[in-house]
């Protein structure tokens, strides 16, 4: 078990393409790292690179203290488990297993043992003898766990390895995923682009994109502050609204002519600035019967969610997402009044898409 | 899918289809019924169309004595003589095919692509076009009547290479990676996954070649001057003497016969690989 | 396409491909090569000497009415066994494709021809039509046909053809069938639905998406009937009487080896090689582009 360092590691591909810009990340021993973004942000780039299937342009990547930038991905005490399984589909589940101890000559009593025992923490020990295609997607998935827990790592690399699967045993293996890694305590680097699987797996969410690190930090310090507009829109489903606003004084901002107070913004900005201004929709309270003193939304059409609704609109010109709990309004309205606490209203820059404000210090809780 | 249709239409294809079947099957049907009759009957054009007495007598006089009036080699050598030959072509092929397609999807070096057309390019040059230059290289290396020279000129095929490089290329990446997690080098990349997945690859391609080697015709004529190492696709040709009435048709037939029952039989016993090999070998 | 993931080894792969290049140049690329070269020398009457002659070889052949003639030959005789053996093989396929009864048992009784070499398939073909003792060729003179392809040039292109036909048949019938089941079926359902009859499918859905299949056999029987028709030739006719069945690669063979032309017949291989290298651009090129959809 060790932890793993990563210092200013870049990815330049042949014709000068840079795939990953300078990352600086820490994983405590025992932690669980998730990188997401969008496809194409290089969080896969950098997993390779971890695992040594990728060369590293620049930087160092370390594992446990020791440097791994020039060593063999079998020498570097990894493993990972892949999107599409990578199951040797002319092996038994039980080679698929003992592939990696036998290459390593690991005496044969010893990788029965451990074949055995990853074999009932996953409950696979009925499937052994099949062959990888025998196995329905979820048994697959448990195999390629296997294969990886067996060779006991100092870490574990998971590149979307729920992506191929239903929605409902996507939810039943991420449990699992995180179950396991907590009871063996090894250091798990994950990739996704799934922001629930981000946020319900990590304990550090790494957020990139376009080969850069955008925020890290617990998924709730990421949720509540997000560091950048990009961040802001990526993680909360449904995505966070942003309209446009400007700064009507100190602690307050426009939208749509309507001055909000807000808790968290940063003195000293010109009045009538420009700012795009976040609102997440389940932030956004419906007052029913207030017109007075609130922010006005023109409903266009209603999307049922069994316990909540959704209410889509405009808002000062810009399209606007509410969501409001199940009959607290009815579905015909065609304006909403919308309240919204100072402390959850985010500004950002409008030019950059940083945040405005301060980053440390209390936060609503 | 529900179509009303005519009785006739319902019958037609199986009219048809039966056609066809029997237009392929008679010539060789006849082929074994004059490989059972004598040679009187045959030359006096009173064959009928039904097996004679004389296979036992026939096969065996071809088989172990060898038709008298012309080369006298009796058959088995020449069978003998194909099957060393297209078993060499077929494995040689495959050997050398799959080692270098591996090289080139599975490496990154200097002039592979360089290498990979001048594999590529030799499609466009059957042995055919440059028959006599080739014919001069294996004099000079002493290589005429010899199993080697009837068998290496044709083993480099570029259609063996690209197949397999297709194949390969569907390998998905995450099994070499992960192999190389698993600590597999090359050459345990290669034994213990490669190969494995290759076997039906292989297995439709050596259908293939082996039919491809034993059916050679222009270069074992041009290669081998030693009646004992004639094949038989060359034997039957020097049983048809020009007068026809010397031509022991009986004996001819009973060769050819003997030609077409192992490629034939790799056929239809291993069909599936076949069409398989036969298809993809041509994409 | 590429392999993302692959090894560093540096001298590995010129090891693995040693044995493949090695066989490829020396039978390959140098004769080829002393093809291109002995086209443009002339051998003096005693085989000893040789002297450089420019394109003297390439002259001497266009001027050479016996070359057009095997021009002409060869052109005669692949068009027949293309049109026949594909025409043939379609309607076979087509029927074959139906969801009939014993549809894999007629696959298997038609692609087994493939097998058969061609020398011997024209062996059987000769043993059928001769003259003299074979049952047709002495029906066909019973019914008052003066049938001697071992004498009369056209009938003896007749045979050649029809043996070369024979043998190409399965080969062809495989590559159809197999295009014909790649058709997706909800096409040719949506089509029913659309109200074309059968007839009216098979002309404007299927045979228009058999096309990138017909093209490819086009090119591969015509290659076919250039090359590997050699021992049919060789079997039946030896490219007689006269020379009336003697094709491009016939010509090649006799002249070189029984003419001791080897310079002509150098200058004969390499046009033929071009041809071959037309044949295969061809094949890429449209393969690729146009007829796929």
């Amino acid at each position: 078990m060790a932890e793993v360092t990563l210092k200013a590691v870049r990815k330049v591909y042949a014709g000068n393409v840079e795939a990953v810009k300078g990352v600086d990340i820490d994983i405590p021993d025992g932690g669980f790292c998730v990188l997401v973004g969008p496809s194409g942000c290089g969080k896969s780039t950098l997993l390779r690179m971890v695992a040594g299937l990728e060369t590293i342009s620049s930087g160092e990547i370390a594992i446990g203290g020791r440097v791994v930038n020039q060593i063999e991905p079998a020498d570097r005490d990894i493993a990972m488990v892949f999107q599409n399984y990578a199951l040797y589909p002319h092996m038994s589940v039980y080679d698929n297993i003992a592939y990696g101890l036998r290459n390593r000559g690991t005496p044969k009593d010893e990788i029965d043992r451990r074949v055995q025992e990853a074999a009932r923490i996953l409950a696979i020990e009925p499937f052994l003898a099949r062959r990888p295609r025998q196995l329905s997607g979820g048994q697959r998935q448990r195999v390629a766990m296997g294969r990886a827990i067996v060779r006991k790592p100092q870490v574990f690399l998971f590149d979307e390895p729920l992506s191929n699967l239903d929605a409902k045993l996507r939810v039943q293996m991420r449990v699992e995923i995180k179950k396991l890694q907590r009871a063996l305590g090894v250091t798990a680097i994950y990739v996704t682009h799934d922001q629930v699987e981000a946020m319900t797996l990590s304990d550090k969410l790494v957020v990139m994109n376009g080969g850069r690190v955008e925020q890290v930090g617990t998924p709730t310090d990421v949720y509540r502050r997000p560091a950048t507009k990009f961040v802001a829109t990526f993680i909360g489903s449904p995505p966070m609204n942003i309209v446009p606003g400007v700064v009507a004084g100190e602690g307050s901002v426009s939208v749509g002519g309507h001055v909000m107070a807000v808790d968290d913004i940063r003195a000293g900005l010109p009045k009538g600035a420009k700012v795009d201004i976040g609102l997440r929709p389940e932030d956004l309270v419906v007052e029913p019967g207030a017109t007075d003193g609130h922010p006005l939304i023109e409903v266009d059409f209603v999307e049922e969610l069994g316990a909540t609704q959704l209410f889509h609109g405009t808002l000062g010109g810009a399209p606007i997402v509410v969501q409001c709990p199940t009959d607290k309004v009815p579905t015909t309205v065609k304006r909403l009044a919308l309240s919204i606490a100072p402390t959850l209203i985010h500004v950002f820059d409008h030019e950059t898409g940083e945040r405005i404000g301060r980053t440390f210090g209390s936060v609503a809780a | 899918m529900v179509e009303k249709r005519h009785w006739f239409f319902d019958t037609l294809p199986h009219v048809i289809l039966c056609m066809g079947v029997f237009i392929v099957a008679f010539p060789v049907w006849l082929a074994f019924v004059g490989s059972t009759w004598d040679a009187a009957t045959i030359a006096n054009g009173q064959m009928p169309i039904y097996p004679g007495p004389h296979a036992a007598e026939n096969y065996y006089r071809t088989l172990f004595v060898g038709a008298g009036r012309t080369t006298g080699q009796p058959v088995w050598l020449m069978m003998t003589n194909s099957f060393v030959m297209a078993i060499t072509i077929a494995v040689g092929k495959i050997a050398i095919s799959i080692i270098s397609a591996y090289a080139v999807v599975y490496f990154r070096f200097p002039f592979r692509m360089a290498a990979f057309w001048l594999i590529f390019i030799t499609l466009m040059l059957p042995v055919e076009v440059r028959i006599y230059p080739t014919y001069e290289i294996v004099a000079q290396l002493n290589m005429l009547d010899t199993y080697s020279g009837l068998a290496i000129p044709l083993i480099a095929s570029a259609t063996a290479t690209l197949l397999f490089r297709q194949f390969f290329m569907t390998i998905p990446d995450e099994l070499v990676e992960a192999s190389k997690i698993d600590g597999a080098g090359p050459f345990k990349f290669f034994k213990d996954t490669v190969l494995p997945l290759s076997i039906t690859t292989i297995a439709a391609l050596f259908v293939i070649q082996f039919i491809y080697g034993w059916n050679q015709y222009l270069w074992p004529l041009l290669i081998t001057t030693k009646p004992t190492m004639q094949t038989i696709v060359i034997g039957i040709k020097t049983m048809l003497v020009t007068q026809d009435a010397l031509t022991e048709w009986q004996l001819a037939m009973t060769t050819a016969v003997l030609a077409m029952v192992p490629p034939v039989l790799v056929v239809l016993v291993m069909q599936k690989l076949f069409v398989r090999g036969l298809v993809e070998t041509e994409k | 396409m590429e392999k993302r993931s692959v090894f560093g080894n540096r001298l590995l792969p010129y090891l693995l491909l040693a044995p493949q290049l090695a066989i490829t140049i020396v039978f390959f690329y140098w004769p080829a090569s002393q093809a291109v070269w002995m086209s443009f020398r002339i051998q003096d009457a005693f085989g000893i000497a040789t002297e450089f002659v420019w394109f003297e070889n390439y002259t001497e052949l266009f001027k050479s009415r016996a070359y057009y003639e095997a021009m002409w030959t060869t052109v005669v005789f692949s068009s027949w066994v293309t049109v026949l053996s594909m025409g043939t093989a379609l309607l076979l396929a087509v029927m074959a494709d139906k969801q009939i009864r014993g549809a894999t048992a007629y696959r298997t009784l038609l692609i087994w021809p493939y097998a058969v070499a061609p020398a011997i398939a024209g062996v059987l073909w000769l043993f059928m039509f001769q003259p003299s003792l074979g049952m047709v060729g002495r029906s066909l003179r019973a019914m008052g046909i003066d049938w001697n392809p071992l004498l009369d040039g056209n009938h003896a292109m007749i045979l050649v053809i029809l043996a070369a036909t024979w043998k190409q048949i399965s080969y062809n019938f495989l590559f159809f069938l197999a295009g014909l089941q790649s058709i997706p079926k909800s096409l040719i359902e949506a089509a029913a639905i659309d109200g074309a009859r059968p007839a009216r499918r098979f002309w404007t859905i299927v045979f228009p998406l058999l096309s990138p299949t017909t093209f490819f056999l086009l090119v591969v029987n015509v290659v076919y009937v250039f090359f590997d028709t050699f021992g049919i030739i060789d079997a039946i006719t030896k490219g007689g009487p006269a020379t009336s069945t003697q094709t491009l690669v016939y010509k090649v063979f006799s002249d070189g080896r029984l003419g001791g032309d080897l310079g002509g017949s150098a200058a004969q291989s390499v046009i033929l090689m071009a041809i071959v290298i037309g044949l295969t651009a061809i094949q890429f090129r449209y393969v690729e582009r146009k007829v796929t959809y």
